[in-house]
């Protein structure tokens, strides 16, 4: 029971480890990630690698539409590029995967801060098509320029590698996807204790007013849209680890879309609610494929309506949410630990 | 240069321009009356393109009777789409609102999947079959003929919106909510209107479209085509949607026949990309001008 905390101080106020309770959850987190690849079997294991992934594509699209307000339906193109980026430099160089992750990250953010350049004129659902367009002609380029990204044959590369050691199981590839969810996450939540995180939110609240405080709109967008793509990058570069090969079918639009929902359905504006977010819409389909799997014997041809199912809970979902739960399931979360939290005052 | 070849060319996409501007003027309804850009139009013309195949292949209607009935069915889900899940989210911001048709259009495809399953079907043949010579130019007949239909109906919506009472309630509506509510304009069923009327342009639409390309549940992806017009014509704008629709399917058309089909989706989110950058509200449509 936890009835409230007096804060004495703006540091205090802003300080991401408020309480020794706080601490021992989050320790106790932490613990389970830990243990959890040690006492899991294999589809266990790849599904927390596919949700290592996709949290932290979520977490970087909900830096750029959650808290600067700038939507993008270019995510997928962006992990595209991180991909490439892997799968090129592991082809064509000797270098370890943390150097060749970073300038996947880099490369990312750069064509991030091309796309991201309209919105110097055009802003809201214009920026949005914008971003559409530019991931069209990233598909393009991805399917096109044979030479370095091999058309839509895509490209197959080699396990990561570090001093000797390659991580070519998910088992091994979960220590470096989990982790770096983390730390990239902490990063997020730490950028929003600065100027710049603070300058975001102010563009998101009201770009005018924003500008009229001194906020030089064009930089931070750019740097909104920077950092939200090298997030994407390093996702991609993960994806491209994990699977091994990369096509140009590996990043369609429907990815993309595929995260704005986890940022609304997480709650949008709320690293939790991302986090959340991610891991529910990656593990709702695999739910869906459990539940068909068990009903085949009764029902043999259940797998047949799983994938038009698949498309209607989608769709549901997102039109649900927005309906009637708008701040995600960060709220319903907030909701839950406010119960405990006054718990057995309320009733 | 064969310019019998870029002759034919051009006019079959002119004709498929046709239908985009008919899409588009769709669009522009729904946007000018409740600010809604609707990501879902792709997948309204495809759920009614489905219906004519269920009245005219399953049910075996004849197909100048079925045509209508997937239309009126086409615009009924529109209605019943605002009325559910676009008018509880009136007030919301404008990302909102974007994604809830995203999730209806995935809804759509699913149920379409679900009940017609995801193989590519063909549509029965209703137009006439004689080729179609403009000069000595060859026309295919299911483009030609659509293009009249489509024409047709373009015709009568531009002369209600501009003449009739229904016509000014809208355009009353998309210049000022307020006003037009206090001088008694139901706005609410303007709002319902509009989409009826939007969804009911672009099934038909869909109906001619799916009949000349055959219709399967990818057939949705035209709504990107579609929203490059409204883009580039202006979103506010009927007159934006006329001119781009029938530009972009030309140029969408030139480029397929010239690059190859590769080339279709970039020739086209070319143009929308240069467009955002010099007229970021596009050819046509109205500069807004935001106050703090």
């Amino acid at each position: 029971m936890r009835i409230g905390d007096a804060k004495q101080s703006y540091e205090a106020d802003e300080a991401i480890w408020t309480s020794q309770t706080q601490k021992f959850w989050l320790g106790l987190f932490l613990l389970i990630l830990l243990v959890f690849p040690f006492v899991v079997n294999s589809y266990l294991l790849y599904l927390g690698c596919l949700v290592g992934i996709a949290v932290i594509s979520t977490t970087g699209l909900n830096i750029l539409t959650g808290f600067t307000g700038l939507i993008s339906l270019g995510q997928a193109g962006f992990m595209g590029v991180g991909a490439y980026t892997v799968a090129w430099l592991s082809i064509n160089t000797a270098l370890p995967f943390p150097v060749t992750l970073l300038l996947a990250g880099l490369m990312a953010a750069a064509v991030g801060i091309l796309v991201g350049l309209p919105s110097l004129r055009v802003k809201g659902l214009y920026l949005a098509i914008a971003t559409l367009a530019a991931s069209v002609f990233l598909h393009f380029i991805f399917a096109e320029w044979e030479s370095v990204t091999g058309g839509m044959g895509g490209l197959s590369l080699e396990p990561a590698h570090l001093f000797g050691l390659t991580f070519q199981s998910d088992f091994r590839m979960y220590f470096i996807i989990v982790p770096l969810a983390v730390l990239m996450v902490l990063a997020a939540r730490n950028v929003f204790r600065t100027r710049i995180g603070r300058a975001f939110i102010a563009i998101r609240d009201r770009d005018i007013s924003a500008e009229i405080l001194g906020i030089n709109l064009l930089r931070y967008k750019l740097m909104s849209f920077a950092l939200s793509s090298f997030y994407a990058g390093i996702a991609g570069g993960l994806f491209a680890y994990f699977y091994r090969v990369v096509t140009p079918e590996s990043f369609p639009l429907s990815m993309s879309i595929f995260y704005l929902a986890a940022v609304i359905v997480g709650g949008m504006g709320n690293l939790l609610g991302g986090i959340l977010g991610a891991a529910f819409m990656t593990l709702v389909p695999e739910a869906l494929k459990l539940l068909t799997a068990a009903l085949t014997p009764f029902y043999p041809n259940a797998p047949v309506f799983m994938s038009p199912m698949l498309e209607i809970i989608f769709g549901a979902l997102i039109v649900g949410f927005l309906i009637f739960e708008p701040h995600g399931l960060a709220e319903i979360w907030h909701r839950i630990r406010r119960f405990f939290r006054l718990w057995p005052f309320r009733n | 240069m064969d310019w019998l070849f870029f002759g034919e060319i051009s006019l079959a996409g002119l004709a498929m321009g046709g239908l985009y501007a008919l899409i588009a003027l769709g669009f522009v309804i729904i946007y000018k009356a409740t600010k809604v850009i609707n990501f879902a139009i792709g997948e309204i013309m495809m759920f009614a393109a489905y219906l004519f195949l269920a009245f005219a292949g399953g049910m075996e209607l004849s197909p100048w009777i079925a045509l209508p009935m997937a239309v009126i069915g086409g615009s009924i889900l529109g209605g019943v789409i605002e009325k559910t899940m676009i008018r509880p989210m009136l007030g919301e911001s404008p990302i909102s609102v974007v994604m809830v048709t995203i999730g209806i259009a995935n809804i759509l495809v699913g149920l379409v999947e679900f009940i017609w399953t995801a193989d590519p079907q063909l549509l029965p043949n209703f137009l006439p079959r004689e080729p179609v010579f403009i000069g000595e130019l060859y026309l295919a007949p299911k483009i030609a003929y659509g293009f009249l239909i489509g024409s047709a109906l373009l015709i009568i919506y531009l002369l209600y919106f501009r003449f009739s009472r229904g016509g000014v309630a809208l355009r009353a509506t998309a210049s000022d909510q307020a006003a037009a509510y206090s001088m008694g304009i139901n706005v609410r069923r303007v709002f319902n209107m509009a989409w009826v009327f939007g969804s009911l342009a672009a099934s038909l639409a869909g109906v001619l479209v799916a009949a000349t390309g055959g219709l399967s549940p990818q057939f949705g992806i035209i709504g990107l085509s579609v929203l490059v017009v409204v883009i580039v014509g202006g979103l506010d704008s009927i007159l934006g949607a006329l001119v781009a629709g029938v530009f972009i399917g030309w140029l969408e058309t030139v480029a397929g026949a010239y690059l190859g089909g590769e080339y279709r989706m970039p020739a086209t989110f070319l143009v929308l990309a240069i467009i955002l950058v010099i007229r970021p509200y596009g050819l046509f449509g109205t500069h807004e001008i935001e106050r703090v």
